[in-house]
């Protein structure tokens, strides 16, 4: 699928992802905004999944670490046809299986439960692990937020990656520079990332994490480290008035702000 | 029943643990170990010369640990993550809980040097709260075995086991009760002894002590009823209400806090089905004072004379 397909899909995403927010009145918007281009190229470019098979042994890796923005999964994991599109409706509804974090008993192609920060990262770690164990082919991919860079845990899982020579493993942090109190610069500010991988042994490339010509060759490398993408994106991406505040976190728009977020989203389709 | 004689040989059951991961090992290229810097004190050398690239050792880490265990499982491994029970599950029990028990990851979490086995190198060592942690996690089997042959039999249901599970196992030497060929089944308590007076419950290095005690017991004339209850979670249920039923008392020794342990369990049992007295002997509430595991256990009076003593101030109470 070519960039221009791959944007027009992110923007469907990107409305159906306000709407259920919209009309569950929760969510958190600005995450889910900033890394619904990454999401789209993986899972309509990049990752070897099957729908149909969503357990099959050889398939791509992908791990939302930033469980959070479990709401714009769900919306990429039906459109891709894991899961039904009218299902999207019942999110955070009682007994309905897509809550607020993912959770990989319930969900096809979710791969592990995330919803903590920090998690992600080491299980991907075991998965390229064991990819290098057996000889499988399968690429692992995780997404972190970069507020999330934060838990110490994920620098364990750095160390151990380049100590173990996983070059079948790409970790992309989705650089929006805001977290959920206040901007990554005013809170523990561990940006720029790049020397701080590349002191550890990964290969670094910086990109700007909403624009797809960027996004899919990033995703696409192959080199002889670990790999970190760190995509420069906005929080909030594709709505005006949300883009790059900290409010827009898990705020949830008013029915003024839905209709000039529509309005907005529906123009760029 | 004729009652169960420990032996007087005393066995390390780290050895029966590395034993049986060798053997499963080599019928198995799917079964990995992955440790934090353990290789020695999980006994795991021989598995690491054998099969250098299945030890995946991820140096003293224990977050990284426990995740990265999670992901070999998705990748279709048979890991078995080792480490010292204290910062296994105190260092990564969120790690636990999302990755391993919530992720239902066939995952099997082996805590080596359980309770105060590091007796002397005090409480930051010792992991008398891991019972607690992790019998409230949905999934995730908690199992104690009491000897060097439940141990091999618990490593090899563990390794047929489609899920997680916690082996918590200890360094200090323990005789063997069980007999050999025993097969482990989870949930099911193992009668040592009959008796009607009451009931002693215990598992891991405990066992051993009540099956003394239960001696010392008939001595007096007192038959009591030995269980081994290595499973902490499931309880055995019908174990518990037919020995309170029974018996009409029962006493519990743990390697752990008297908090959120097997004692606990077995008297959330007792208090929902068939109330009868208990006494829960453990570890009382607080940090331990600088001794060996041995020293310690004795102290917080669960010698077997001691234990034998509370036994016959709870049957006063019947």
């Amino acid at each position: 699928m070519q960039p221009n397909d791959l944007d027009r899909i992110a923007r469907q995403i990107r409305l159906r992802d306000l709407q259920a927010v919209f009309e569950a009145g929760a969510g958190h918007i600005g995450g889910e905004m900033s890394a619904i281009d990454i999401l789209t190229a993986l899972y309509f470019r990049v990752l070897r999944v099957s729908p149909d098979a969503p357990k099959r042994p050889d398939r791509d890796r992908f791990i939302l670490s930033k469980g959070h923005v479990a709401l714009a999964l769900y919306v990429t994991l039906a459109k891709r046809g894991f899961i039904p599109e009218e299902e999207i409706s019942t999110f955070l509804k009682p007994h309905s299986r897509l809550n607020g974090h993912p959770n990989c008993n319930k969900v096809p192609g979710v791969e592990t439960n995330t919803g903590p920060l920090g998690h992600g990262l080491p299980v991907a770690v075991g998965m390229a692990k064991a990819a290098k164990l057996t000889g499988a082919g399968y690429h692992t991919y995780v997404l972190t937020g970069d507020g999330e860079m934060q838990e110490g845990s994920n620098w364990e899982a750095i160390a151990s990656a380049a100590q173990f020579g996983l070059d079948n493993l790409t970790l992309i942090i989705d650089h929006n520079r805001f977290q959920q109190g206040a901007s990554l610069k005013d809170t523990n500010n561990l940006a720029p990332f790049p020397a701080k991988l590349e002191a550890f042994g990964w290969d670094v490339t910086e990109i700007n994490g909403n624009v797809m010509d960027e996004i899919v060759p990033a995703l696409e490398k192959r080199g002889a480290r670990p790999h970190c993408i760190v995509a420069h994106t906005n929080k909030g991406h594709g709505i005006s008035f949300m883009q790059d505040t900290v409010d827009w976190h898990h705020k949830v728009p008013n029915a003024e702000q839905y209709k000039i977020a529509v309005a907005e989203l529906s123009e760029a389709l | 029943m004729n009652a169960v004689t420990p032996t007087a040989k005393l066995h390390d059951c780290r050895d029966a643990f590395v034993s049986v991961l060798e053997r499963l090992g080599a019928e198995n290229s799917r079964i990995v170990a992955v440790c934090n810097d353990s290789v020695g004190s999980s006994k795991l050398g021989g598995f690491k010369s054998k099969w250098p690239e299945r030890l995946v050792n991820v140096g003293i880490a224990e977050q990284n640990l426990v995740g990265v265990g999670a992901g070999l499982a998705n990748g279709g491994l048979l890991p078995f993550v080792c480490g010292a029970a204290c910062f296994l599950t105190g260092r990564s029990l969120e790690q636990i809980k999302a990755d391993i028990a919530y992720s239902n990851a066939n995952v099997k979490l082996i805590g080596i040097s359980s309770g105060m086995a590091y007796g002397e190198l005090g409480p930051t060592h010792h992991s008398i709260e891991d019972f607690a942690w992790t019998r409230v996690l949905p999934n995730l089997p908690v199992v104690a075995p009491c000897d060097s042959i439940e141990t091999a039999a618990a490593v090899e249901w563990a390794a047929s086991y489609d899920g997680p599970v916690f082996l918590r196992l200890s360094r200090v030497g323990v005789p063997d009760l069980l007999p050999e060929g025993h097969k482990f089944q989870l949930g099911k308590a193992n009668l040592l002894r009959d008796g009607d007076a009451v009931t002693l419950i215990a598992n891991g290095t405990l066992t051993h002590r009540m099956v003394k005690a239960a001696a010392l017991l008939a001595e007096k004339g007192i038959e009591a009823r030995v269980l081994n209850m290595a499973t902490v979670r499931p309880i055995d249920v019908d174990a518990v209400v037919a020995a309170a039923h029974d018996t009409g008392a029962i006493v519990t020794a743990e390697e752990h806090s008297v908090y959120g342990g097997l004692g606990s369990a077995i008297a959330e049992v007792v208090v929902a089905e068939t109330p009868v007295p208990m006494k829960i002997l453990g570890v009382p509430g607080i940090f331990a004072p600088t001794g060996s595991a041995e020293f310690l256990l004795d102290e917080f009076g669960m010698s077997p004379s001691a234990i034998a003593e509370a036994a016959i101030a709870l049957i006063a109470r019947k």
